[in-house]
């Protein structure tokens, strides 16, 4: 490899051939301030458009300053950071970005972390110089995410997440100069678009161009409300990360805080999405083992491979790209909608109390949870199985706005029954988890036999797309992992073609899995983080008495005095779904 | 007196209740089996290349006249890019239009030369004589107006095109007479430019 010498800040250092000048300063501890620039190491996620021009430097015997982040060293290149004629051009940059931005700052929900926002403070601007025109764009509302382009900065993140990462395509800069905005199709509003919701575009944002649907003041006034019994349940990534919220570091575990803390907010029963998930076990681990058995006895219409339904978004997307497979995924509920579905039945009686007074409030590392929970077929009469779906990002506000001293709080448990889960339900939030845990069971519930090593390491990784083939007793089952749906739609363009030869696929919509949910506390491009939350979930799986969804005394019971069997009649009215053809595009031919 | 919590979020109460309805989300495509099989035939000249988009759209503008939604959308079909990247590239590009061309555009040119031999004072008489802004047709279809960047006449300045024939040396008092040469009556080789 050719190595190239050159200075920055009089420090010589000698990097590879190709190294831009932001990496080769990184280096010698020299931070070169961006904006646009975002890199996700180890998920080969880098937005570098050179477009906002914050991270410009001198470079001798060059005319112009040139930006750090796209500028590639050459032999004997002088660089300087810091030099008045940089300082003052990055500082210009920066008022010129805020002349076309609202002033508005103290009520914007970006506040507090807003890369914008932060890089005005460092460069310490004072005032604005500069007057004039003002972008001004219609606000566009989903159920998941709001667009207020006003506040869009053109760093182009967003589009690159939609684009590359997840291949949904919703999102594409359009016109141009001034009026040129980031937006779906022909301005159509998200809605419309083929967007699944999966947040990712929210999760890089560096202003508060995207953001969640706010929802924190409608369970507040469900709390107030006197007659609504009001309950909660919390997704496994979201205790693996909302401690960040509260100056944590990445990877502190607050499960026991997080309980205590919702139980102060006002929430009746504080329940665990997990015990959720461990029955999705039983329904997807029971429906897997279903069509195996079905494809080995060599029946023609055996569906597999079998994919998970879990992921909101990625159902989404199945649903928008892939309306010819929509026969193959499981069609057990999410654990979100199984735990609403549960809790408006069987729990409800059981408090005795009316479906309609009993509010179901859930808290996701995700946004597309709130439009899962408003899809039609998850309400009985209107009334949605969950009522309302915050972020994690919403429950830490909501924690702050409850005068709750979350760091000294004590660790409290979840309430009974359904609140007691395994170790198999909490690594649903890593990808590879949901196969992993639905292995843990079909394995037992195959062979008879019990798991020697509960940890199936061949599973786990970062890797986009993975494969692993696991040894059933003599049978071999094959699995594949995706993450991202880039890879996602990788792995269907083969199931399409006849190429695959997977027995089972997890999808999950976000790199990562849900612990890089599009609702999780802003990594601002520090892929340690989610590294950390991801470590933070195995060990939580690991501290876990029971590992195996099966195993859990409250599923046990739960079938026992109310669902009777695993994809039983009961089962298929309250934990299993439908999927609908959402494919755009319909010709019909038009004789003019 | 129950007292209210104060709730500004306004967004957050607008949004339209998500839908299963999954015909809210269908995009229908009105266009002749014709002009479908030309825009076919057009993607399928370029491979269904993705990189080869700018000329798809070239191509397909000088066939159909203008690139409507519908449109955009069986090129993004067919080279398997997004329908919101075909629409960034076709808003990106002035030579692209979503409005159908008059049957006789007309483009005046503003390039420096022309600019300062008067073509702004040309181009108000046309917005004047025709009643439309730059950008847009006649009701009729008959003319529409665009400006364009040097023909390469400068000599000639100021320029104005209709269709494919260039007038050198126009003043605003020329414009009637210009135009009259294309009214229904007076044309001579008037038939619709739009094949299809």
């Amino acid at each position: 490899m050719e190595m190239i010498e050159l200075s920055i800040d009089n420090k010589v250092l000698r990097v590879k051939k190709g190294t831009t000048i932001l990496k080769a300063a990184r280096k010698v501890g020299i931070e070169i301030p961006t904006l646009c620039h975002m890199e996700l190491h180890n998920m080969n996620i880098e937005n570098k458009p050179g477009s906002c021009r914050v991270c410009v430097v001198e470079v001798d015997g060059r005319r112009n300053l040139a930006p750090a982040c796209i500028t590639e060293v050459t032999p004997g290149m002088v660089v300087n950071t810091h030099t008045v004629r940089v300082l003052n051009a990055r500082k210009t940059i920066v008022e010129l970005l805020i002349s076309d931005h609202p002033y508005d700052c103290l009520v914007c929900a970006k506040s507090g972390n807003c890369d914008l926002q932060s890089i005005a403070h460092k460069f310490g601007i004072r005032r604005v110089h500069f007057k004039g025109e003002k972008s001004t764009y219609r606000k566009d509302t989903s159920p998941s995410i709001i667009r207020d382009v006003d506040k869009c900065i053109m760093c182009r993140r967003c589009e690159m997440m939609c684009n590359e990462v997840q291949t949904v395509g919703a999102l594409s800069a359009v016109n141009r100069g001034f009026i040129s905005v980031v937006a779906p199709a022909f301005e159509m509003n998200l809605e419309q678009s083929s967007c699944t919701y999966c947040g990712q575009c929210v999760s890089v944002c560096p202003t508060g161009a995207l953001t969640e649907v706010d929802s924190t003041n409608k369970v507040l006034l469900a709390l107030m409300d006197k007659s609504k019994t009001v309950i909660v349940q919390t997704a496994p990534s979201v205790r693996a990360a909302l401690g960040e919220e509260f100056g944590l570091p990445a990877g502190t575990l607050v499960t026991g805080k997080m309980v205590a803390a919702l139980r102060r907010i006002g929430f009746k029963y504080v329940f665990d999405t997990d015990f959720a998930a461990d029955l999705t076990i039983m329904e997807e681990g029971t429906e897997l083992l279903g069509r195996l058995k079905a494809h080995l006895a060599g029946e023609s219409n055996a569906k597999l491979p079998i994919l998970t339904s879990c992921c909101p978004g990625w159902v989404n997307f199945m649903e928008h790209n892939f309306p010819d497979l929509l026969h193959i995924p499981s069609t057990a509920k999410s654990p979100q909608q199984m735990f609403g579905a549960i809790a408006k039945t069987y729990f409800a009686d059981l408090i005795g109390v009316k479906r309609q007074d009993l509010v179901v409030v859930s808290v996701m590392p995700c946004l597309a949870k709130k439009y899962e929970c408003q899809r039609d077929e998850f309400k009985v009469d209107g009334n949605p199985d969950v009522d309302f779906s915050i972020s994690t990002r919403e429950l830490a506000d909501l924690i702050k706005q409850s005068n709750i001293d979350f760091l000294n709080l004590p660790d409290e448990d979840f309430d009974t029954p359904l609140g007691e889960s395994t170790g198999a339900s909490v690594i649903f939030g890593n990808t590879g988890g949901v196969i992993e845990a639905a292995c843990r069971t079909a394995y037992e519930l195959y062979t008879g036999k019990k798991l020697d090593v509960i940890e199936f390491e061949s599973l786990r990784g970062k890797e986009g797309i993975r494969s692993a083939k696991l040894d059933f007793d003599g049978l071999t089952l094959n699995i594949g992992i995706a993450h991202g749906l880039s890879n996602a739609r990788k792995l269907l363009d083969d199931v399409r073609a006849g190429k695959s030869d997977y027995h089972a696929i997890e999808i999950m919509a976000c790199v990562g899995g849900c612990i890089a949910g599009g609702g999780q506390p802003y990594h601002h491009g520090d892929s340690k983080i989610l590294r950390q939350r991801r470590n933070a979930i195995y060990r939580e799986d690991k501290n876990k008495t029971i590992r195996k969804s099966h195993e859990n005394p409250y599923i046990i019971q739960l079938y026992k005095d109310f669902l009777g069997q695993p994809c039983g009649q009961k089962s298929h009215e309250l934990l299993h779904t439908v999927y609908y053809d959402k494919s755009r595009e319909e010709i019909t031919i038009h004789h003019d | 007196m129950v007292p209210k919590l104060i709730c500004d979020d306004e967004m957050a109460d607008v949004h339209a209740p998500a839908t299963s309805d999954k015909d809210s989300l269908k995009v229908t495509i009105k266009l002749s089996v014709e002009k479908i099989n030309a825009i076919n035939r057009i993607c399928a000249s370029y491979d269904n290349d993705p990189e080869e988009l700018i000329s798809v759209l070239h191509e397909t503008q000088n066939t159909l006249g203008y690139l409507p939604a519908e449109v955009q959308e069986i090129i993004a079909h067919n080279l398997k890019i997004s329908a919101a990247h075909v629409y960034g590239v076709v808003t990106f590009y002035s030579y692209f239009t979503m409005v159908p061309k008059g049957d006789h555009p007309i483009s005046v040119c503003m390039g420096t030369a022309c600019y300062v031999r008067g073509a702004e004072k040309i181009l108000d008489e046309l917005k004047k004589e025709l009643n439309i802004n730059i950008g847009e047709t006649t009701p009729d279809q008959r003319f529409s107006i665009s400006c364009l960047r040097c023909v390469g006449a400068c000599g000639l300045a100021p320029v104005m095109m209709v269709g494919e024939k260039v007038y050198g040396r126009v003043s605003p008092n020329d414009v009637r007479k210009i135009l009259e040469e294309y009214r229904e009556d007076n044309c001579e080789e008037c038939k619709p430019t739009q094949q299809l």
